[in-house]
């Protein structure tokens, strides 16, 4: 995946991803409308399909609401690269097939409006922009196939 | 190597010695949602194509966020749960008038008990650590898929240990302890961890461990949880229907790391606006006038938190420029507050007491701020715009300072008033 980056900073809370006042709805678009609008008000507005999000630590902490990466994911954004993630918010990523990494060198190296691409399998992480290349830890297998059905549902399907 | 009382758990469940950082697939004793996180559970559980849940009686389903509900949109969230009960014989529904906030309610109900692993598609799950189990917050994809299979996966996690040491000071409770650690270690100290807390934790009540491994997840880990001991077992005895089982740590178990804890030395503790590990030491607040007072939630919304609501606020009046809310965890609770005349003096100090709800502790009604105004809460989170308006502020602490405070008009040591 490619995208241009946004970029924000260290312990971004599910409050400010989807502030409650809107969780009385689970539809996707509704919730994207919006997705960090306590944050930053242009998000809604900036975002575009494929776009990657480029956070700091310990990003997603707070509530376990998966209206927050599901908002995300409907905002457009085609996967998150983390310094660290909350851990609930991790593997709700995970469970509805929002791809993640964690790669602090490359949050550092990278800014925003710049251009990023994506192996998550591989965990390779490139700034076009800048002509930088990091490398972050790929999934386990687990979770590999997880994403592979496209979300944990899916995945379940599957099983039983 | 040694095992940590939450890899211990997770063993026996698995069957084998488990690893830190492994990956692995368990059977859970109880599956959590409430009226936020379930419908979207359900919706992905009929996805899933299977016409039964795994068992009717390891479900529960809590309407508690936007109860008695708040709006139009709400009221179809809960009966989403509500057919979904029905339908699946779910034995575990709690309606308005039999409900409670569900980290209060499910204890008190005897539903978790030592030895479990609980999943709950909320963050605070993490509260039944106080009785020796293992219970982590997951999503509602997660919980969908526990409703089907019984199972959950999780990383084996390290732990940190804190060892307690000395007893507590008085107007000082289990909410200035982990206000203290959190403050200590950060927000994300604890990060992918369990946090297990050993030592001298008899000088804490069942209520006070209740609310240290609630707020478990603010300093970011996966668990927190106590040694059992005879208050769990008090606690648990005429409660539980069915058998538990007593897991102790490992003597050489290994740790990342080792904190101790004296608690002695713990004053009440504030968080100031918007992190919980911005604490202060009550005797370095300064003057912080408050525009509200919020006592309640699974925090610190349980019969001791309003025993102490009650002994500071007796004969006194809330100061005129602040509105007092106080909310009872479960009907149990209110209940017992009633017969104790506690609710009788809460009215005559001048506070609002509301039916069990979570309410204005992530801002959804009951009790919104404006912008601009400042909030005292004995709730977890002091987020941006937590409570109301994006630009309204709130401040953490334990029910005796919330209490005092609110009589005061702004942020004072109980000893104060
Ligand atoms: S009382 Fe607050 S923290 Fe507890 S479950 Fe309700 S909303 Fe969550």
């Amino acid at each position: 995946m490619q995208g241009k980056a946004i970029k924000y900073g260290d312990n971004i809370d599910t409050d400010v991803i989807i502030p409650a006042r809107y969780l009385n709805t689970s539809d996707p678009q509704e919730l994207a409308q919006h997705c960090m609008e306590d944050l930053d008000k242009e998000f809604k507005n900036k975002v575009q399909e494929g776009d990657i999000l480029v956070v700091g630590e310990n990003f997603g902490s707070g509530s376990s609401r998966e209206h927050a990466p599901i908002a995300i994911k409907a905002s457009g954004i085609s996967c998150i690269i983390a310094k660290s993630f909350a851990r609930i918010f991790f593997r709700n990523a995970i469970n509805i097939g929002l791809p993640i990494l964690e790669c602090k060198e490359a949050v550092d190296g990278i800014e925003e409006g710049d251009i990023v691409l994506v192996d998550t399998d591989n965990g390779i992480i490139k700034n076009l922009t800048k002509g930088t290349e990091f490398k972050a830890q790929p999934f386990p297998d687990f979770i590999k196939e997880i994403m592979k059905y496209g979300g944990l549902i899916n995945y379940v399907r599957e099983k039983v | 190597m040694g095992l940590t009382l939450t890899q211990k758990i997770l063993s026996a469940k698995v069957g084998r010695e488990v690893k830190p950082g492994e990956l692995i697939e368990v059977d859970v004793d109880m599956v959590l949602g409430n009226d936020v996180t379930a419908p979207v559970a359900i919706k992905e559980f009929e996805k899933i194509g299977i016409d039964r849940v795994f068992d009717n009686t390891k479900i529960a389903l809590v309407p508690d966020h936007f109860v008695p509900n708040k709006d139009i949109k709400s009221a179809e969230q809960v009966n989403i749960m509500r057919k979904f009960a029905k339908k699946h014989g779910i034995v575990n529904f709690f309606e308005v008038g039999q409900m409670g906030i569900e980290h209060a309610l499910l204890p008190e109900k005897g539903l978790v008990l030592p030895g479990d692993v609980v999943i709950g598609a909320d963050s605070h799950t993490c509260t039944y650590g106080a009785l020796t189990c293992f219970s982590t917050g997951v999503g509602s994809t997660d919980m969908a898929a526990a409703m089907a299979t019984g199972k959950a996966w999780f990383k084996v996690p390290e732990a940190i240990k804190f060892v307690l040491k000395g007893n507590l000071q008085k107007w000082v409770s289990g909410k200035d302890v982990i206000l203290y650690i959190i403050g200590k270690i950060g927000v994300d100290g604890a990060l992918y961890k369990s946090m297990e807390f050993t030592g001298n934790i008899k000088a804490l009540s069942i209520d006070d461990r209740f609310t240290i491994a609630n707020m478990a997840i603010e300093a970011g880990a996966k668990n927190g949880i106590f040694d059992f001991d005879k208050i769990t077992d008090a606690y648990v005895k005429g409660r539980a229907k069915r058998e538990y089982k007593v897991f102790e740590r490992d003597e050489d178990a290994e740790y990342s790391e080792v904190y101790e804890i004296n608690l002695d030395e713990i004053r009440p503790q504030v968080a100031f606006p918007h992190l919980p590990e911005n604490t202060r030491n009550i005797d370095e607040v300064g003057k912080v006038k408050i525009d509200q007072v919020v006592i309640g939630s699974c925090t610190n919304g349980r019969l001791s938190d309003m025993e102490i609501a009650y002994k500071i606020l007796k004969g006194k009046k809330v100061h005129p420029d602040v509105r007092l809310l106080i909310f009872p965890a479960t009907q149990e609770i209110y209940l017992e507050c009633v017969k104790r005349g506690y609710i009788e003096e809460f009215i005559k100090a001048g506070a609002a007491v509301s039916t069990p709800t979570c309410g204005p502790c992530l801002g959804g009604h009951m009790g919104i701020l404006a912008k601009g105004e400042r909030a005292l809460a004995t709730t977890n989170r002091n987020f941006v715009g937590r409570m109301g308006h994006p630009e309204s502020e709130v401040y953490l602490s334990s029910p005796a300072v919330a209490a005092a405070s609110a009589i005061a008009g702004y942020i004072v040591s109980p000893e104060e008033v």
